[in-house]
């Protein structure tokens, strides 16, 4: 298949990772974060780290749209779902996270009319033919999909629609990075760079982690040769002792990013003074709202929405996960009270989770599929 | 605050915090053999790392061989899914109540000795929407699909039962054209629905009409077939390209605005096993690959034979259109059902005889061989993918959900 099969193919990647060997020094050991859960998804899918030379570790980064979002926030959507004249549409990748009650699949089975769609515009539909109905979209995602939620609250504006709200939690993604490179408890030697978070803000905002903290970051595509690219550029810098911001996605990502969609953001949404995120507290200036020209379309202006805090499961380590601290098996909880089917943090319930990635794909060691495949 | 600074919240159990989180984790505590073994996983202490990962992994096998347990309170549509969920189900709640030997083994149809004969009986519920649908409707496939079932014990399907549940309101016309289609379905298989029954609910409390088939053959071949004869060397063949109904169904349900020459693959696979079967007797199982796909599939086998098994992606057969709607929605095509396919688990030196019989058959010719049984891991499925890398390819949780970026 075109634009899929030749980044995907076995002769290069081990050509590439023969490049990425050698460039290792010999006793240097090197942690690249992934930032983006689709980069982390397409590692474990097509079992990428078995290319790379034990030196090189990845580190999956906070860049889960489902994963950031505290349970508060879903209870808070639970509590706007359960209203009577709401229908509630979401998309199916929330449908599992779990709030101090359950998760929308529980709540949909307790007869809460919860809609999953595969684009905010299908929301619009469902109004138009429900007239009688308010129709709340669940709107997550960094700002990748910030302009199509961004597109559809003009759209509404634009057709008049009264009775359909979003209830926003956009997050963007550098406020998130600069918070895991002013941890503490981490040392990363690159940055994987999110593609498609790219493909709208550009690379210049990255410039910052480059010049100030001195990493290379290398924005990558989401084919498995893509990430590997990138992991040679980086593995290039590295060992010229450089870093800079360098764009592996050309074919989609514009270095500028994508004015139209950003205007569309900055018309219809600005930024909150702080947001909640899961496992990694409250950080400024690092989520967007409904700007008040809009507050007609704003589920948190139009309903009264409680805005519970609910502390995450003392337990649940995601907070450690999303900042690349723990590896995934490294959770107390890992895989036996918290798995995909009864996951306790929201790393195990998206595929784009470090967790779920891990172990759905990637539940054996490196050692063991040497074993394995030789048998 | 300035920008990108981290107020760390007091993480803590508090009276907020869920009782199903509680829940899970005192389950999680007494987990046998924990004690002092895993002092402080999580927090830094001072075993290798590759020492403390294979630790982690064994007591994640642990659990997943602890007994299964319906933890949610209410059924989702998970429970419906054929992943995990699904036979966590039929485990906890179905296996228990009714446990005996003839069920304990979950094949598709159960064996049974009545008098001299040998005989495989079956039954299957189809809610499918859309009913009708490119390349069948749901009347064809409650045939082929209770068909199929039996012919995968190995046993000629002789008879069928109809049952239906309708909606009020229902068009006469779309049901004549069920039954219609469920009549040439069961000629084209050379077997007769017997017997019957009707129910009709009020409006609003079943989609259009419901299906139950059930269905019994005899099992004439000298074969005894199972996923747990599974062995080591055995080699796993698929019957033609995967994942053609499932994807069908979704396209056809007309919410994604996508567009594809594609039809679903239901079909009678009585005639293909017939052939497969007279052709040599190395074959230890067959299963028709329906929800939960060609993964699942590979899962059982993995599952009841306790050993590993090592498929490669290069060699399943996926058509582009397929593959091409998968990528799309994020989904794997290793998971989608199929209504006319099936695995089989052969013997390594029949497992020639076996490609070429299913080749030679009009259904089945594009089978291929898509992987091999292995000692170990026991009850893991490992996918070398075309890219050259390993995976694991798990039972699936959930419905196959599209990811959103």
């Amino acid at each position: 298949m075109r634009f899929v099969d030749e980044f995907r193919d076995a002769d290069k990647a081990h050509a590439l990772a023969a490049k990425i060997a050698a460039l290792c020094e010999p006793g240097r050991e090197y942690k690249l974060m992934e930032v983006c859960g689709g980069h982390t998804h397409t590692i474990y899918k097509h079992g990428l780290e078995d290319y790379l030379p034990e030196q090189i570790t990845l580190v999956h980064g906070p860049g889960c749209p489902v994963c950031v979002i505290p349970m508060g926030r879903v209870d808070d959507a639970m509590a706007l779902a359960s209203h009577p004249d709401v229908i509630m549409t979401s998309f199916g990748d929330m449908m599992r996270v779990p709030g101090s009650n359950g998760s929308f699949f529980d709540a949909k089975a307790r007869g809460t009319d919860i809609r999953m769609v595969y684009s905010p515009l299908d929301s619009l539909k469902i109004a138009r033919q429900n007239p009688d109905k308010q129709v709340v979209f669940m709107a997550i995602g960094f700002e990748t999909t910030a302009p199509s939620t961004a597109m559809t609250v003009l759209r509404a504006a634009g057709e008049g629609l009264t009775n359909f709200s979003i209830f926003c939690n956009h997050v963007t993604i550098i406020p998130a990075i600069k918070a895991i490179l002013d941890s503490p408890d981490l040392r990363l030697d690159g940055f994987i760079g999110p593609g498609h978070v790219s493909a709208v803000i550009g690379c210049r905002p990255y410039d910052f982690i480059a010049r100030d903290y001195g990493k290379p970051v290398v924005v990558a595509g989401f084919e498995p040769l893509d990430i590997l690219q990138s992991i040679y550029m980086l593995m290039l810098q590295l060992s010229r002792g450089e870093s800079t911001v360098e764009n592996q996605y050309t074919r989609v990502v514009p270095w500028d990013g994508n004015a139209v969609a950003l205007r569309a953001i900055g018309q219809t949404m600005e930024l909150r003074p702080y947001f909640e995120w899961r496992g990694l507290g409250f950080i400024s200036h690092s989520a967007l709202k409904v700007r008040d020209e809009y507050s007609g379309f704003d589920a948190e202006t139009v309903f009264s929405v409680p805005g519970v805090r609910v502390a995450d499961p003392k337990a649940c380590q995601c907070g450690e996960v999303l900042k690349g601290v723990l590896k995934p098996w490294e959770c107390k909880v890992f895989g036996t009270a918290c798995t995909p089917e009864t996951p306790i943090g929201t790393c195990m319930v998206s595929p784009e989770g470090a967790c779920a990635a891990y172990y759905n794909y990637g539940r054996l060691t490196r050692q063991r599929v040497k074993e394995a495949s030789r048998s | 605050m300035t920008a990108g600074q981290v107020q760390h919240t007091g993480a803590g159990d508090n009276a907020q915090s869920a009782g199903w989180v509680r829940e899970a984790l005192r389950e999680h505590d007494e987990q046998p053999g924990e004690a002092g073994r895993f002092p402080r996983l999580g927090s830094p202490q001072p075993l290798p790392g590759t020492v403390r990962e294979e630790l982690v992994l064994e007591r994640i096998d642990r659990a997943r061989r602890a007994r299964p347990r319906v933890k949610e309170e209410r059924i989702t549509m998970s429970h419906g899914a054929g992943g995990k969920a699904t036979q966590t189900l039929i485990e906890a709640v179905f296996l228990d109540a009714f446990r005996n030997p003839l069920l304990e083994p979950l094949e598709d149809a159960a064996r049974l000795q009545v008098g001299g004969a040998r005989l495989a009986l079956t039954t299957d519920s189809y809610v499918v929407s859309p009913l009708f649908f490119p390349g069948g409707d749901i009347g064809d496939l409650a045939v082929n699909g209770t068909v199929n079932d039996l012919s995968m014990a190995g046993a000629v399907p002789l008879y069928l039962t109809a049952g239906f549940i309708l909606e009020e309101g229902f068009p006469v016309a779309d049901l004549a054209r069920i039954a219609a289609s469920m009549q040439a379905a069961a000629r084209r298989a050379g077997v007769q629905v017997v017997t019957g029954d009707t129910k009709v609910v009020e409006k609003g409390k079943a989609d259009g009409c419901y299906i139950n088939t059930a269905g019994v053959g005899v099992i004439e071949h000298n074969v005894n077939l199972g996923v747990a004869q599974a062995r080591p060397g055995d080699v796993i063949l698929v019957s033609g390209p995967i994942g053609d109904h499932g994807v069908t169904i979704m396209l056809a349900r007309g919410e994604l605005d996508i567009e594809a020459d594609l039809s679903s693959d239901t079909a009678p696979l009585n005639g293909l096993v017939a052939d497969l079967l007279a052709a040599t007797t190395g074959v230890r199982a067959l299963r028709d690959a329906t929800r939960g796909g060609v993964a699942t599939i590979l899962n059982e086998i993995a599952k009841a034979a306790a050993v590993g098994v090592l498929a490669s992606e290069d060699d399943i057969p996926v058509r582009a259109e397929v593959r091409g709607a998968s990528e799309l929605l994020g989904i794997d095509p290793m998971y989608v059902a199929c209504e006319g396919r099936l695995v089989a688990v052969v013997s390594p030196e029949d497992a020639d005889a076996a490609l070429a019989a299913l080749r030679a058959h009009p259904q089945g010719s594009q089978a291929a061989i898509i992987g091999a049984v292995t000692a170990e891991p026991p009850g893991i499925v490992q996918l070398k993918t075309a890219f050259g890398g390993t995976r694991i390819v798990d039972l699936l949780v959930g419905d196959p959900l599209p990811r959103i970026c």
